[in-house]
């Protein structure tokens, strides 16, 4: 099928798996296969989360319906929002990431292929700890929000919101491994003349999504750890007991919750604009413009945050800002969609299920946005919020949009992935039916809200209209189900014996149509010359310039040490944010003032800020092969660390003595979360610095060693960056 | 009865409806402006032989006219936005006409001036603009009244206000919207819009002490209450002072509805929700006292008579 001429040789790869090769599934490192661990994982949530969604709409079917008791209702309501976003939708694109960034770009792998599979692992360890919550008694059952204080320990009594909040914490771990592993892959592992003007547009949404996961997921992980903090020490960040505050739970899990929503939606505009030139036989259109608007998009996402609190009482001031800049987001999004639609204009149309999905999604996804838009414009929102009008937008968003870019990437890609092609007759009856089961289930909950029914809710009175409708969501409900058991046999009939694919079935143009069907190990022989942004086009038509521009590259572990570090400084951005919110709000019991001794932690902090010194006195001395002194400097910056530590230690067993426990007041909270995760870091720190110095002790000190010192240097100055602003916020300020 | 925002009892609806027609037009606007140029190109350039197209690859004036326009219609929407918001979130100038304070799972309402305190039945006048202060006893609730108005939260440790009106006499559906919990569902109320007449003798009425009870079996009812421990969280006005740690007791016959909107207050619904709260209310902290016969017949005939 395939129209290229100067295709690659095609290696084989199709040899039968032996059964002792099945545990290399488990150790393995090869991007492919995480990506399809990813997949495997997320469609098994993903009938998870599905069969949760059909209780839901049985439950809802009728009015006073019994099957699921409340508190059963709240349970699976929660699983299924947790699961969907958390464990569905986001590594659904990660796997599709994952499998398909380094093809595209013409590399072997990715960056840090360990560190890929580290993702992974904890990222199911992450979905496997949510779901032991049903075995170990109960499920979660606060929302996929879990609004303080209703999630705090006062009214969730049993341990499921423990389990949601350290489960999330290992997913947000994982994730952020995976952003930073995709950001280093992108920038560094570019084949030759692929420069980033150049890159397909699933890349650069993808790299736009990685920056955002670095800026978002660490505010999550922030809220978690004081969400704990306050269920397992009985401290109070989030319950007015105390102090503290219920609304700053909703503007941090915001602060990283609408980002999150981009990030489940930036992926799928990228499947978009490579489905649909492909199958128009165009390139995008206003490919500058599509790709700046996702830049744009994800600016503005971390600004919209409060259009999540319009009734929360934020006063006018604050609803406007955060209206206008929601109402804003509206522009680049709908620069992208007439981008798509004008691709379309003047090419040759194919109707594949692929574009099918495509153009499914460009008409949902429409109608999500402008409903969107209704809650950006803020009194509507006062009305509409809180209903199952927000309900069916989010659904059109997340399933009418992600969920079919995600569709109609998977049939595009999949004969990349498995070599064979899938069914077109079973994929338009999958389409069909998952169209009308869609917009079935989810229309006419826009009406359902606007008529006054609340979501959350376990059964609703039969008030006029309401029967109906919720008797129509459910049987589309159910469609949609049928749908995925088509795509399901449609799946296993081409893996059992659809025919075969061939490198480039559908006649495209990136790079990850110039191997086999599915890639051998190292994915390429050749990777063909990039003097455009499609060179399998340029191939067979003949390239418009010949110029190879020289992509820049910086150093792989410097790049994903920044990256990391700058995940790590929003983190305590926040908790540094959270002890400035509640400085002063302490009247009784222990503060700063009357607990601290600035005096001899100034003694410590001069530890660990010379241990910055001698760190780069380390450097200095290994540049200059001068191991014994190497050693040396690298052992007293680990015994400066341990001094520190050893300090934190005493004041720790001072302030424990003194009966200063987080339990005791937001002081003590904000105290001890914030100087705790420091020193948590310091400790880590010291760990790798400890595995070096014993490296360093044997022969193998090689450039991987000396890359590696360099990284954890950065960590380490950055560590003791933290410290200084801790120490003036929290010390200096005694003395002041 | 329905409570569709579509038919808007109130000034602060019936803007609030307003807006949403207006952001809806220009919604259509552009919905048909995407659908249709989808139908066009999906019509006009299907793939008819092997030729590859024109490979066109942008147009900056297309870009400029769709970022622009979009630009336009969001600053009217913006703008439309401001103006509502300030007609129907009218600045607080004076103490709230009623206290409404959201409790797991059902609403305390209190009349300041009056003294007066009920439960999930807010009685207003109708034709003037009354100025609702909302809180919370325990977790985040959403006071919603679709037809009279905007949702608020009722959040702990803060008062937020809403103002609702209503033209008409009559009753007017609301319900909690934020999740509370395991009977979030069930934590509904209504409105009864009254004339300014009826609407201040009921509240001189609701102000008052509570009936005393003539027939023996209520009077037996009444010490009862007392004996079992009821009184340890329900008020009731010259009998029993209380703090609301559940719904206030003083004149409950008045209502018409019980447990959040669940069953009509009638004497053998009551009589039921007395001797099984947890099955018609999974998760409600009314606990079932494995009341006898005799005891639910005597609480029956009191509480009814609590007019």
């Amino acid at each position: 099928m395939s129209g290229i001429p100067t295709t690659p040789p095609v290696l084989e790869s199709g040899a039968p798996v032996e059964r002792s090769a099945r545990l290399d599934w488990v150790s393995t490192v090869d991007h492919k296969r995480i990506g399809i661990l990813y997949l495997l994982a997320t469609l098994v949530f993903f009938c998870i989360g599905g069969i949760e969604a059909l209780l839901i709409r049985v439950q809802l079917a009728w009015p006073g319906n019994t099957l699921l008791s409340p508190d059963m209702y709240d349970q699976v309501f929660t699983m299924h929002g947790t699961t969907m976003v958390f464990l569905v939708v986001v590594p659904l694109l990660l796997g599709l990431a994952n499998y398909m960034t380094p093809l595209m770009i013409g590399a072997s792998d990715m960056a840090l292929p360990r560190l890929n599979a580290f993702s992974f692992w904890t990222f199911l360890f992450g979905g496997i700890l949510l779901h032991f919550s049903f075995i170990a008694g109960h499920a979660p059952d606060a929302g996929w929000f879990s609004y303080t204080p209703l999630s705090g320990k006062g009214f969730s009594t049993r341990n499921g919101l423990d389990y949601w909040a350290l489960a999330l914490l290992g997913i947000g771990v994982g994730t952020i491994g995976t952003a930073i592993n995709l950001i280093a892959t992108i920038f560094n592992l570019r084949t030759e003349g692929l420069t980033i003007r150049r890159l397909p547009l699933f890349v650069w949404m993808v790299l736009v999504n990685s920056f955002l996961i670095i800026f978002a997921l660490p505010a999550l992980n922030a809220s978690l750890v004081m969400l704990l903090v306050d269920r397992l020490l009985n401290a109070h960040f989030f319950t007015q007991i105390g102090g503290g505050s219920p609304v700053l739970w909703q503007h941090y899990f915001w602060a990283f919750g609408h980002p999150e929503v981009y990030i489940m939606v930036l992926p799928a505009f990228g499947i978009i604009s490579e489905v649909i030139p492909v199958f128009s036989r165009k390139p995008i259109f206003g490919y500058p413009f599509v790709a700046a608007s996702t830049v744009a998009i994800g600016l503005l996402s971390l600004g919209v945050w409060a259009h999540h609190m319009f009734v929360v009482g934020l006063g006018h001031a604050w609803e406007y800002a955060f209206g206008a800049s929601s109402l804003l987001i509206a522009v680049p999004t709908g620069v992208k969609i007439f981008n798509w639609i004008a691709t379309m204009w003047g090419g040759a149309i194919r109707l594949t299920t692929s574009m099918l999905f495509a153009i499914a999604f460009l008409f949902t996804f429409t109608i999500g946005g402008l409903t969107g838009v209704t809650f950006a414009t803020v009194p509507i929102d006062w009305q509409v919020t809180d209903t199952y009008y927000v309900v069916a937008h989010m659904h059109y968003v997340l399933f009418g949009g992600t969920l079919f870019a995600v569709m109609a990437g998977l049939y595009y890609w999949f004969p990349k992935m498995s070599g064979r092609m899938l069914s077109e007759s079973m994929g338009k009856l999958h389409f069909w039916l998952m169209f009308i089961g869609f917009h079935m289930t989810f229309f006419i909950q826009h009406i359902l809200g606007l008529d006054g029914m609340p979501r959350r809710v376990y059964t609703y009175p039969a008030l006029p209209g309401w029967t109906a409708m919720n008797m129509i969501s459910t049987m589309g409900a159910f469609v949609i189900g049928i749908s995925i058991l088509v795509l399901l046999a449609n799946i296993a009939a081409s893996l059992r014996a659809g025919p075969h694919a061939g490198p480039n079935p559908w006649n495209a143009w990136t790079l990850e149509w110039a191997t086999s069907s599915p890639p051998a190990e190292h994915n390429f022989e050749t990777v063909p010359p990039v003097h455009g942004r499609r060179p399998l086009w340029d191939l067979a038509h003949g390239s418009d310039s010949a110029r190879s521009e020289p992509v820049s590259r910086v150093d792989t572990m410097k790049l994903t040490i920044a990256v990391f570090v700058l995940s790590e400084a929003v983190f305590f951005a926040f908790l540094i944010a959270a002890y400035m919110y509640y400085y002063g709000a302490t009247v009784t019991g222990p503060t700063a003032r009357n607990s601290l001794d600035p005096g001899r932690t100034l003694i410590f902090t001069i530890c660990l800020l010379a241990s910055s010194g001698t760190m780069w006195l380390a450097e200095r001395r290994l540049a200059r092969a001068r191991h014994k002194s190497f050693r040396l400097w690298l052992g007293a910056t680990i015994l400066l660390g341990a001094v520190f530590i050893f300090g934190q230690s005493l004041e720790y067993a001072e302030l424990i003595a003194k009966s200063v426990t987080p339990a005791r007041n937001l002081f003590a909270a904000t105290f001890f979360t914030l100087t705790g995760f420091h020193g948590l870091h310091v400790l880590c720190g010291l760990i790798a610095l400890a595995s070096l110095l014993f490296l360093a002790f044997g022969r193998s000190f090689g450039q991987k060693q000396i890359s590696g010192l360099g990284a954890i240097s950065i960590y380490w100055h950055f560590v003791d960056a933290v410290w200084i602003v801790i120490f003036s916020l929290v010390y200096l300020k005694v003395w002041l | 009865m329905h409570i569709s925002v579509f038919d808007p009892a109130s000034p602060q609806a019936a803007n609030l409806l307003w807006l949403w027609k207006a952001c809806m037009w220009v919604c259509v606007f552009i919905f048909a402006v995407v659908t249709a140029s989808i139908a066009y190109m999906l019509v006009r350039y299907r793939q008819r032989d092997s030729n590859e197209p024109a490979q066109t690859g942008g147009n900056k004036k297309l870009e400029v006219a769709w970022t622009a326009i979009p630009i336009v219609l969001v600053t009217l929407l913006f703008v439309l936005s401001v103006v509502v918001a300030r007609a129907v979130d009218r600045p607080v100038r004076r103490e709230p006409d009623i206290v409404v304070t959201g409790h797991q799972w059902w609403w305390q309402v209190d009349y300041p001036a009056a003294g007066a305190t009920t439960a999930n039945e807010i009685h207003i006048p109708t034709g003037q603009d009354v100025l609702i202060a909302v809180e919370s006893a325990d977790v985040i609730h959403d006071f919603w009244v679709p037809r009279l108005g905007r949702k608020i939260d009722a959040i702990p440790g803060q008062r937020n206000f809403v103002w609702i009106s209503a033209k008409q006499p009559g009753e007017y559906l609301g319900a909690c919207a934020e999740f509370c919990g395991a009977q979030h569902a069930w934590m509904r109320f209504r409105v009864e819009a009254q004339n300014s007449a009826a609407y201040e003798s009921w509240l001189a009425a609701q102000a008052g002490p509570a009936a005393e009870p003539s027939a023996v079996d209520a009077t037996n009812g009444k010490q009862r209450f007392r004996q079992l421990t009821c009184a340890n969280c329900h008020n009731i006005n010259g009998v029993n002072p209380q703090k609301q740690y559940a719904p206030d007791l003083t004149h409950i016959a008045g209502r018409k509805m019980l447990a959040g909107e669940l069953i009509q207050n009638t004497p053998e619904n009551l009589r039921r929700w007395l001797r099984e709260p947890n099955l018609i209310k999974p998760g409600s902290y009314m606990p079932n006292f494995h009341l006898d016969d005799k005891d639910l017949t005597d609480l029956t005939a009191y509480l009814a008579a609590l007019k």
